[in-house]
């Protein structure tokens, strides 16, 4: 157990279970219903079929330019459903909930899928009750617009009075809440209750070095309590600080050399340089290079990485994934040792073993995939400081931006949004932004210290075939002993 | 179409005095055919709507939208919005776009026969695509993905100020993702083809792409590091372009996000580089008749031999900026109108990629680029990016190279642009590709 799964444990134990007066975690559609339409789906045969039933309420605030500038309320309210015919997934989607579009939507799909053969009927529908969804405190529904848009202004203010250099702010609270209820030709049927609470701070610094940004974020898989636990004004003035912090950074170093992230700021690294290479999707079709490599070495000997749902209050964290499968802990290197990938039901299934309940999906109108949901770092036994003063020269990077793989070749980028040379084991001059580029394997293997001092990252999301998903991911400092960092000093 | 005219003129029927009242209603119906080892992969048919309402009093701005076009939902949506609105902060600038008298230009953009392709043909073509790409090269070892997907969309627009939009597109696209291997190494690339209509597809080309450009990468070594002369080719040039296109949006301007807010007027790129926005260009993929805001889209220059002539706008950042809207308001059903461009394209040159590449002694071609997002800052102009490509010595292509990063500014590479080719390609993207010459990058490899 790490300390941010700990300290939410803790808080977890304080709270009582919200009773959601819109139906909480049970059945959204009534089950005959659902049994009707998966018959339907199976009418001219089919080895699987699926009902994906989704309803997204959503709130989105945005501070631009010292004003409100908008509140926007969003709903989304369908159901996808898709049938396997051998090979074949068709896959239909509609807007309408009612008996009759679930009727056509299967028809849809059944087609799409071109069936034929015997088909395989549905016995009837078992209601599991799965892992129970996230216990908040307050939902953001519960909660007055007047008193979220207030955070805005404050977190607004925090950051210009920062600094008179700091001349732009932009503040963004978002919250949904995601109730969906699936149910299968396996007889199975189950739901979860999803809400998350996001906030972000982005600042425009200006000096004689032209334009500088800087950016702070924080999202959980809890309510509006999340503003017990976080200050939205210390939050803005960390983001004006980076910003500001840039207007004196020098050009960023060009080629190998030692790199080292600080606690928090890895995940995208082991995100990109493994953590999609892992995902059977692109294992089965050998798509990735960590293909076949089960029981293999593939990283340094200190390398213990986890995949894992079940992180309670974690931005990737859910009760259930959008197949019904329960999240788990899921390690999938120990000591440098390749235990598993991560699975969805149809690669598990054709591989005769469970989902490691990673199967998700944008939204109804998307067919789910495989996906990671908070990818982790375990903590190793090296001293932060200790790593610092052991690197003659290279970058330290603070806080990383997004990133980007290819899978088959293994090569991966990712974005420095706050690093500082090190020189001489010390921390000097700031650097612009910039990308680095490395090679998966070969970085796995040439990381070469892990400290203890965990911490998970800000709130991402993953974007793969054109569908985004909220993750986490969490590292301690670490260095990896030879990156190549792309920036433009000679 | 005219449903959905008539669903928006319905919700506008419901301002109140004092109130003006946008709303913007969609209606899209996709498939995508996805072909794996000889099979069906995927196959999906859909069918979505959605609705985005804008209500406006006293100048503040509330919104909302939903997916679905069922009339409690409407109403639903209208509530949220009104309720919305009492949160913003009121701006003397807030206000929907006017009627401005430019008529659109009748783009031939939907094409029946797309509606009359059955599934089967969609699906032959998955089929087709995934067969060809494997059978380019002995080195193809697998087609990740061979995909045909098409889009029929329309849309309309009606607002309490007298605005009446509608417009419908057609679009199909086949992509294949091919992977190479060679002793044990894997090399990726993809090919891909688009159009309007079936005819538009070319299953070969897509194909072919596919396979050169996976193949050409098997043995790619990373090269060293240093300045050097880069040649862009038209996928990795257009999303640049597109990029140089976001920082010239009124908003980034008047919200001191853009690096070129005091620079109207003024040579900002090499004197051979004019960069020109046109969504009325019906060779685009993006074209469209009018914008998010039911305006006409039009060609606007934004830059002129070098020299920067405008910025884009929507109304709003127009009667801010005390000018008038370009008809380039950007949005969703399920978003506020932004400011973008749509359809950005570097007037060509007369030389052949193949005759720029013959006068570069020691330089690399980049057939592709990553990490766009994470290492390109729009608002300081720094950008830094994953790279791979092929080595050009002495004026032919020589090994391939990969693992490496290119880096600058957007303002230095514009002014080191040396060299356009003639190759012009419209991509699926907000941006037109062309063979650019850079004339110095840092390289960043070993």
């Amino acid at each position: 157990m790490n300390r941010a799964e700990m300290t939410y444990a803790v808080l977890e134990t304080m709270m009582v279970q919200v009773t959601d007066m819109t139906g909480g975690d049970g059945v959204m559609l009534d089950p005959q219903v659902l049994l009707d339409t998966l018959g339907v789906a199976m009418a001219t045969g089919g080895e699987f079929a699926e009902v994906f039933v989704e309803d997204r309420r959503s709130i989105s605030a945005l501070l631009d330019d010292s004003r409100i500038e908008e509140l926007t309320s969003g709903r989304d309210r369908g159901a996808g459903i898709r049938v396997v015919v051998g090979e074949t997934t068709g896959f239909a989607h509609t807007a309408d909930l009612s008996p009759a579009g679930l009727r056509a939507a299967a028809t849809a799909a059944s087609a799409a899928a071109r069936s034929g053969g015997s088909g395989v009927r549905v016995v009837a529908l078992d209601a599991v009750s799965g892992p129970a969804s996230a216990l908040v405190e307050i939902l953001p529904s519960d909660v007055s617009k007047a008193r979220k848009v207030a955070l805005l202004e404050r977190a607004d203010d925090a950051a210009r009075s920062r600094d008179g250099a700091i001349t732009q702010v932009t503040v963004r609270y978002a919250d949904s809440q995601r109730r969906i209820q699936i149910a299968n030709s396996d007889g199975l049927l189950t739901g979860d209750r999803q809400i998350r609470t996001l906030f972000s701070v982005s600042c425009v610094a200006s000096g004689d070095s032209g334009l500088q940004t800087g950016r702070e974020s924080v999202g959980h898989t809890i309510g509006f309590e999340l503003f017990d636990r976080v200050d939205v004004e210390e939050l803005a003035g960390r983001a004006a600080g980076r910003a500001l912090t840039k207007l004196n950074a020098v050009p960023a170093p060009s080629g190998e050399m030692a790199v080292v992230v600080g606690p928090g700021g890895g995940g995208v690294l082991f995100h990109e340089a493994c953590g999609h290479g892992l995902e059977a999707d692109l294992i089965a079709k050998a798509a990735s290079v960590f293909a076949g490599r089960r029981g293999e070495v593939v990283a340094a000997p200190m390398v213990s990485l986890v995949d894992d749902g079940t992180m309670v209050g974690e931005w990737g964290r859910y009760a259930i994934d959008d197949e019904g499968q329960p999240a788990q802990h899921n390690v999938l290197i120990r000591d440098g040792v390749l235990t598993d990938y991560m699975w969805d039901r149809l690669r598990a299934r054709k591989e005769g073993r469970e989902s490691s309940g990673n199967g998700r999906r944008q939204s109804y109108r998307h067919l789910p995939m495989v996906r990671m949901t908070n990818t982790y770092l375990e903590a190793g036994d090296d001293d932060p400081a200790e790593i610092l003063a052991g690197t003659k020269s290279g970058v330290y990077v603070a806080q990383l931006g997004g990133g980007q793989v290819n899978t088959a070749t293994g090569d991966f980028v990712f974005g420095m949004t706050e690093a500082y040379l090190i020189e001489d084991g010390r921390l000097t001059s700031p650097i612009r932004d910039g990308n680095l580029i490395g090679n998966g394997p070969a970085a796995l293997l040439d990381i070469d210290a892990i400290a203890g001092d965990f911490a998970m990252g800000s709130p991402g999301t993953c974007g793969k075939d054109g569908q985004g998903v909220p993750v986490g991911d969490g590292t301690p400092t670490l260095r990896v002993a030879r990156l190549t960092v792309g920036g433009t000093a000679a | 179409m005219s449903e959905l005219l008539e669903i928006a003129e319905r919700i506008i029927g419901w301002a109140d005095s004092g109130e003006q009242v946008e709303a913007v209603v969609v209606h899209e119906r996709e498939t995508e055919v996805r072909a794996y080892e000889g099979e069906v992969e995927s196959l999906t048919v859909a069918e979505s709507s959605g609705v985005g309402i804008r209500v406006i009093r006293d100048g503040r701005q509330g919104f909302a939208y939903a997916g679905t076009l069922d009339p409690d939902a409407l109403a639903e949506v209208m509530r949220e919005a009104r309720d919305n609105l009492t949160f913003a902060t009121p701006d003397e600038h807030c206000s929907l776009a006017m009627p401005d008298g430019v008529a659109p230009v009748g783009m031939d953009l939907y094409r029946e026969a797309l509606l009359d392709l059955s599934i089967d043909a969609k699906v032959q073509m998955a089929l087709d695509l995934e067969r060809l790409t494997l059978a380019g090269d002995s080195r193809i070892s697998g087609v990740e993905s061979a995909e045909y997907s098409d889009s029929v969309s329309s849309s309309a627009v009606a607002t309490t100020t007298g605005i009446r939009s509608i417009s419908r597109e057609t679009g199909c696209f086949l992509s294949a993702y091919a992977l190479a291997e060679q002793d044990g190494e894997t090399q990726t690339g993809f090919g891909f083809s688009l159009g309007r209509q079936p005819d538009d597809l070319d299953l070969e080309a897509a194909a072919a792409e596919a396979a050169e450009r996976s193949t050409r990468m098997l043995g790619a070594v990373k090269p060293p590091s240093g300045r050097m002369t880069v040649v862009f080719d038209p996928w990795v040039s257009a999303q640049f372009l597109g990029i140089v296109g976001g920082t010239l949006s009124g908003e980034a301007v008047q919200k001191g996000r853009s690096l070129f807010a005091d620079r109207l007027g003024e040579e900002v790129a090499s004197p051979i580089l004019t960069l020109i926005d046109d969504p009325t260009d019906p060779a685009a993929y993006t074209a469209t008749e009018t914008d998010g805001e039911g305006l006409a889209t039009r060609r606007n220059v934004l830059l002129a031999d070098g020299r920067l002539e405008r910025f884009v706008h929507n109304s709003e950042t127009a009667r801010r900026a005390g000018t008038v809207s370009t008809g380039s308001a950007v949005r969703g059903y399920s978003s506020t109108p932004g400011v973008g461009v749509r359809a950005v394209a570097v007037v060509p040159g007369q030389r052949s990629p193949a005759d720029l590449i013959s006068g570069i002694s020691d330089g690399l071609l980049i057939q592709g680029v990553s990490g766009l997002h994470s290492g390109v800052n729009a608002v300081s102009g720094h950008f830094s990016t994953g790279a791979e490509g092929l080595r050009i010595r002495d004026g032919e292509l020589a090994e391939p190279v990969r693992e490496f990063t290119i880096a600058s500014t957007i303002q230095k590479m514009l002014n080191d642009v040396t060299a356009i080719g003639d190759d012009l390609q419209w991509l699926p993207m907000r941006a037109a590709g062309v063979t650019l010459v850079i004339g110095e990058l840092t390289v960043s490899g070993v």
